[in-house]
Parts: C-alpha cells; sequence; structure tokens
C-alpha cells in the first residue's frame, strides 16, 4: 500500500533530477504543439490524398485512384511545369539580384542604414496588398506601364500582361522576385558581415583581385548562409499562393496556375478535398528534394574550405 | 429617402393587394393566409440562418427588417451570420455534415444538392408558396427539387444582362439591340471598327465568366451531360459554340483572357469597352459616380441575344434558402421563410435589392422595381430564362465540381486564343467533365 505512492514519487523525483527526464520534461510542450498542428494535419492531407473525400463529406479509401487520375491529367502536369518554372527561374533571379544589392548594401554607401530599412519594404507590405498593386500594373486596359509606354509612342496598344501565356508567367515571377529579394538580400548582407575584414584586407596584401576575393573568400564563407536562405525562398516560392490567386487565379488557361492554387481550386471552391490533397501531397517530394540538396549538396564542409570534392 | 419611397410602395401595394383580394381573388386571399398560419414555431424557438453578404445595402436592410418584423409576431429570435459568397459552400458543407451551426443557409446554385439528406423537406411549404404566388419559375425550381421533394426553397436569380453603350451602338449603325446571335456578332464586328469594342471575360470570373461560357455553349443547344448524367459536350453544337466563340472573341479588346470579375466593370466604367454583361451593379456604380454621369445616362441594358436554340437561356446566379436537419426548431424556421414570402414582404425585398435579385416566384414579377427604371427591365427575366447549372444532367457534387474547376470557361479560353484547336478543347474538356461525373 504504502509502496505505491512511494514509486510514483520516485518517477517523478527521477523525471525532475535526472538530466534527461528534466530534458524529456521541458521538450513536452514543443513536441505536442508539433505533433498536433504539424505532423496531425500533415498526416491527414496525406490520408486524404488516397480517399475521395468532399468538403463535408467523409471520404472513403481509394487507393491510389486521386494520383492514377492525375497522372493523366494535363492541367496538374501544367501546374507542375509552371510550379518548376516559377520556382526555378523566380529563385535565380531573387539570388543574383538580392547577392547584388547584398554586396552593394555592404559597402560604405551615403545613408547605408537608411537603404538597409527601406530595402526591406516589399517583403514588409502584405502580400495580398503588393498583389493589388501588381494586378493594376498588369492590368489588361489600365496598365501604367502601358500608359507610360504608349504616351512616348513606344507601343501602339496596351500591353498583355496577364492574357498571353509567356506574358503572364513572366509577369508573376518578375512580382514574385520582388517581393522576395528583399528577404535574400538582408539575409545575405547579415551573412556578409561576419565576414572577417582581415581576410580580405590580408588576400589584398596578397595582390588578390576584388573578383578573386569575390570568388575564394566571401562566397565560400557565405555558402551556409546562401543555403539557409535560399532553401528557405525556394519554399517560399514553391508554395506561393496569394500572389497568383489574386493576379490571375491559374489564368490565362491555367498558364500561371501552381500546384498549391490548383489544389486550392479543387478542394475548396470544387469541394474534392481528396484530389486537392492528393495535388498537395504531390508537391511534398519536390520540396524535400530542395531541402536535401540544399543540406546535403551546398553545406559539404570540403567545398567551403575551398577544397575540391 | 429610400425609406420613404419604400414605406409608400408597400402602403400603396397593400392597399392594392387589398382591393383586389376583397373583390375577385377570395380563394387567393386565403391559401395567402395558408402559408402564413401552416406553421406554428416550437416554444422557446430560436433560430440561426447563414447567409451571403449582401451585395446591396438596401437588400440587407428589407431582409434585416422583414426578419425583425417575424420576431416582432412570432417572438422567435433569428440570429443571421453573414459569411462572404465564397465562403458559405464550404461553411454549409460542414454544417450539415458535422450536425451543428447554423439551422438555415441561403446558398448558392447546387449547394443543397450536395447534402440533400441533410436537409428538411420543405415540399410542403414549397408547394403552398408556389400555389399562392403564382408558381416558381421551372429553372429555380430546379435548384431546390430532388425529385418529387423540395430539399430547398428557391430564393431568387441574380441576373446577368448585356450593358451596352446606347451612342456606341448608334454610331456602330445599329438602331436596335439585335436580338439573335447573328445580328449580336454583326454588332461586335462594327463596335470594334469603330474602336468602341465589346469584351466579355475568358479569364477565371467565377460569376461573370462562367455566365458568358454557359450561355455560349447553351444558346447554341449545346450540354456538358444528357439527362442520365453521361458526357455530352462533345457534339457538333458545341462546336458551332466554339466557332462562335472565336469570331466574337476577335472583336473584343485585348487582354479579355486575362479578366476576373471585375475587369469588365472597370473597363466598361472608363468607357474603354462599351457592351460586356454584368449584373445591375455595374449600372448604379455608374450612377453613384458624379464623374461617370455621362456613362450611366448613356447606359443600357438587355438580354444576351438568342442562338439557335431558339429561346433565352443564360446561368445567372441562383441563390435557395434550405433548413438542416439539425435543426431543433424546423417550423419554426418554417414559419420565417413562409412569412419572408408574404407578398408585402417579399416585395419589398425586392424593392430594396433594386433590380439585384429577381423573384423566384411568378406572382412577383410586377414588382414595381421592374418598371421604376428601364434599365432594370432585363434582369426582371433572369429568372424565367435562368437554366440550372450542369445542364441537363442532375445537380450535384459533379455539376457543381465542374463549374468550380472552370471546365467550360476553360474550353473556351483555349480554343479563342488557339491554344487548342476547337477539337481539342472539346475533348480536353469531356475528359475533366467525366472525371466529375464517374
Amino acid at each position: 500500500m504504502q509502496a505505491r505512492p512511494a514509486r510514483s514519487f520516485s518517477i517523478l523525483g527521477w523525471l525532475l533530477e535526472s538530466r534527461n527526464g528534466l530534458g524529456f520534461l521541458f521538450m513536452l510542450p514543443a513536441a505536442v504543439f508539433l505533433l498536433c498542428f504539424l505532423t496531425y494535419p500533415l498526416g491527414l492531407g496525406v490520408w486524404l490524398g488516397f480517399t475521395d473525400a468532399r468538403i463535408g463529406r467523409e471520404g472513403i479509401f481509394v487507393g491510389l485512384e486521386n494520383y492514377i487520375w492525375l497522372f493523366d491529367d494535363p492541367v496538374f502536369w501544367l501546374s507542375v511545369f509552371n510550379t518548376m518554372l516559377y520556382t526555378v527561374v523566380a529563385s535565380i533571379l531573387k539570388f543574383a539580384l538580392g547577392l547584388w544589392l547584398a554586396l552593394i548594401l555592404n559597402q560604405h554607401l551615403p545613408f547605408k542604414t537608411f537603404f538597409r530599412a527601406i530595402i526591406l519594404l516589399p517583403w514588409v507590405v502584405p502580400t495580398v496588398l503588393s498583389a493589388l498593386a501588381f494586378w493594376w500594373i498588369y492590368d489588361s486596359q489600365f496598365s501604367i506601364i502601358s500608359y507610360v509606354l504608349m504616351n512616348l509612342g513606344l507601343i501602339s496598344e496596351p500591353i498583355n500582361f496577364l492574357g498571353d501565356p509567356g506574358m503572364a508567367r513572366a509577369s508573376v515571377i518578375a512580382a514574385n522576385v520582388w517581393r522576395g529579394i528583399p528577404f535574400v538580400a538582408i539575409s545575405l548582407l547579415a551573412g556578409l558581415q561576419t565576414i572577417p575584414q582581415s581576410l580580405n584586407e590580408a588576400a589584398a596584401l596578397d595582390g588578390a583581385t576584388s573578383w578573386q576575393r569575390f570568388t575564394k573568400i566571401t562566397l565560400p564563407l557565405l555558402t551556409p548562409i546562401i543555403a539557409v536562405v535560399m532553401t528557405f525562398s525556394v519554399l517560399f516560392t514553391f508554395t506561393d499562393f496569394q500572389l497568383i490567386y489574386v493576379l490571375t487565379r491559374g489564368g490565362p488557361v491555367n498558364a500561371t496556375h501552381l500546384m498549391a492554387t490548383l489544389s486550392f481550386q479543387r478542394a475548396i471552391p470544387g469541394g474534392q478535398l481528396g484530389e486537392g490533397a492528393a495535388i498537395a501531397v504531390a508537391m511534398i517530394p519536390f520540396l524535400l528534394a530542395a531541402i536535401l540538396f540544399s543540406f546535403f549538396g551546398l553545406q559539404r564542409r570540403k567545398w567551403q574550405q575551398g577544397g575540391g570534392d | 429617402m429610400t425609406i420613404n419611397r419604400r414605406r409608400f410602395l408597400s402602403g400603396t401595394a397593400g392597399l392594392a393587394a387589398g382591393g383586389l383580394l376583397a373583390g375577385t381573388l377570395g380563394t387567393r386571399h386565403a391559401l395567402a393566409q395558408a402559408s402564413a398560419s401552416m406553421f406554428t414555431p416550437e416554444e422557446g424557438a430560436t433560430l440561426r440562418l447563414l447567409r451571403w453578404v449582401p451585395f446591396v445595402t438596401g437588400e440587407e436592410e428589407a431582409w434585416n427588417a422583414n426578419t425583425a418584423a417575424f420576431t416582432e409576431a412570432t417572438g422567435v429570435e433569428v440570429r443571421i451570420d453573414q459569411e462572404s459568397w465564397e465562403d458559405v459552400r464550404p461553411k454549409a458543407a460542414v454544417a450539415a455534415n458535422v450536425g451543428s451551426g447554423p439551422d438555415m443557409v441561403m446558398s448558392w446554385f447546387d449547394d443543397p444538392f450536395q447534402y440533400p439528406d441533410k436537409l428538411v423537406d420543405v415540399t410542403d411549404l414549397a408547394n403552398a408558396l408556389g400555389e399562392e404566388h403564382g408558381g416558381w419559375y421551372e429553372g429555380l425550381e430546379g435548384y431546390a427539387r430532388q425529385g418529387d421533394k423540395f430539399i430547398a426553397i428557391p430564393l431568387c436569380a441574380i441576373g446577368n444582362a448585356v450593358c451596352y453603350r446606347d451612342s456606341h451602338m448608334k454610331a456602330a449603325g445599329f438602331s436596335e439591340f439585335p436580338q439573335d446571335t447573328d445580328g449580336f456578332l454583326e454588332l461586335c464586328k462594327a463596335l470594334k471598327a469603330n474602336g468602341t469594342p465589346a469584351g466579355f471575360p475568358h479569364g477565371k470570373a467565377v460569376g461573370d465568366g462562367n455566365n458568358y461560357a454557359h450561355w455560349l455553349l447553351w444558346s447554341h443547344g449545346g450540354m456538358t451531360v444528357d439527362e442520365s448524367g453521361a458526357v455530352a459536350i462533345n457534339s457538333p453544337e458545341t462546336k458551332a459554340a466554339i466557332d462562335y466563340a472565336k469570331a466574337l472573341y476577335e472583336t473584343f479588346i485585348p487582354g479579355t483572357e486575362s479578366w476576373l470579375d471585375i475587369n469588365n466593370n472597370r473597363a466598361f466604367l472608363a468607357g474603354e469597352v462599351s457592351l460586356t454583361a454584368n449584373g445591375v451593379s455595374l449600372y448604379y456604380a455608374a450612377t453613384k459616380d458624379e464623374a461617370l454621369k455621362e456613362i450611366a445616362e448613356d447606359i443600357r441594358t438587355t438580354n444576351l441575344p438568342i442562338g439557335p436554340v431558339g429561346k433565352s437561356v443564360e446561368l445567372h446566379q441562383t441563390s435557395t434558402l434550405s433548413i438542416f436537419n439539425h435543426c431543433k426548431y424546423p417550423q419554426a424556421a418554417k414559419a420565417y421563410i413562409a412569412f419572408m414570402y408574404q407578398a408585402d414582404r417579399m416585395n419589398a425585398w425586392l424593392e430594396g435589392a433594386s433590380a439585384y435579385c429577381c423573384q423566384a416566384l411568378k406572382g412577383f414579377e410586377n414588382n414595381p422595381v421592374w418598371t421604376s427604371n428601364p434599365v432594370h427591365a432585363p434582369y426582371a427575366k433572369a429568372s424565367a430564362s435562368l437554366r440550372p447549372n450542369g445542364y441537363a444532367g442532375p445537380l450535384g457534387p459533379a455539376s457543381a465540381g465542374v463549374m468550380a474547376d472552370y471546365v467550360l470557361v476553360d474550353m473556351f479560353a483555349e480554343a479563342v486564343t488557339g491554344q487548342r484547336t476547337p477539337e481539342e478543347a472539346i475533348a480536353n474538356a469531356e475528359r475533366r467533365i467525366a472525371r466529375y461525373y464517374r
């Protein structure tokens, strides 16, 4: 009778006194949080992808049926192509322009802090607002760009920004790049400032050109930051939704439909929850590949230290 | 000012009705009382209605005033929850299947057919209202009746009509608006030649894009599925509709393939296009702005032209009222709906909506709102020309899915922009429709 309370007391005591026990206790809230709000929804999404669930109706397990249909659905493949194109082009542009901007901001400029602050603006403005602004900029009748060019006599009729498939893709990528540059630039700027100035000075004394200093010192030391920043950038771009939804809703004729927007269109307004979930789940392998590439590809120690493979 | 006008109108309507009923239509009077007293609210009943966010403030005021009058008459409190129109569908579907939440829903299109077994049978109420007020319009009834059973009460059609600039049409050499699709094409060609082109959305415009695409298909006799739900899009009629759409597209202002719901309004109000189709809201947007006075005075409206099918057929937007099974006070809910459909109540509501909502019952076709302004007139025919979505097949998740996935909008857009041949566009639509109707 008396042994039991003693034992439970001892378990509590062990929990509180042992290093591992206390660690477990401290981790518990975070673990519960992750399980409830990340693992469970993800698991549910994966499960829904294997059912024919509709909004408000429990689905029955249909195996790979949703995926088989999607495999045969040109709209889905178009959205995969669009998503890849969107992500690759926008990420490369964001990286190149962001790095360039970071290097400029790392120089001694007049009003340096001012520039560093305003550079964040596109990132700070809510996406929907900047998307609405771009919607007007790209309007088929009232575009400011068309207006200016027409008044300058360079073009005779408005540019069909969102009507022509190629133009529409370029337009949404441009809007995404505009929005994404600050994140890349500011993060890389932070990375640049961790590089000891003495390394550059030593290299300069040894007669290294600025290009050599950039490729042999700055870039290798910046790689860990680049890996993290670009992983996030790719993930944000890949899962972009708001920009497309405001600008085109996936039009013209699905030329800018991303996997995220197609998933929403089929699942919520269309009510085909199972199929929408399947499209969302189909994004996971791409996202995993992006993460794995950046972590195992870009973070190899040897390469960072200037060695070959 | 509007309140005065409404008071005056309801007063006169009451007088007129009183005079008529006292005389020849004694039986009708008895029936009119029938639906009002058919249902007695349960003791201590309260109700919750989920509705779409009103587009017209007058409509909201009238609906709320009617609701307040119902509460006063019966003591039943009615709470009205508003959701943006796109969110009503998922919310209502979840409420239906979870079995809690609002007691009634004012929903769109084929929503009641997504969960028919979760809805209270309202056949008694629908039949009583139909008998009292001259019967339901066929298209709207189609959105509410499954077999012999009403699973919802049709509320209104939100009409779509051609809005055009009278002076531009006359300048193009037309004294009257053409009534058929061939004449319409000629008008659009002439407008284009004059530099005052037409424009209809080929982009993902939920309302306007679907209205236009369905009119194109149906006016040429095409259909997505036949009566049994078998895919029937691949037909010479669909091909004809696409060829017509291509010819019409040639006359449009450039860029319509990127248009969302608001673009045609913007372009019209800026004077960039002279002809499009829209709800009556376009006209009111013009009248409210002093700078657009000239355009407002120049606006005329008319119904979309009649195609080879020989009659006016359009999709419009439709709303119905349904009661969930989980409602604890179904009698109160029916009494509420019956009350809202009483002649003076319904007339006040239609008045308040200033031609935005078209009556579901033929008995209200003489509502003064339709004659108060010639611009309103075409919208009065919305309920008559309305054809249910997914024609000629049954309503349900499949028909809803095909519309939500923009299958028809995409089919026409693919063909008119030359991205696919008409045959390929039809084949693609056929595949997608078959998927939903599997």
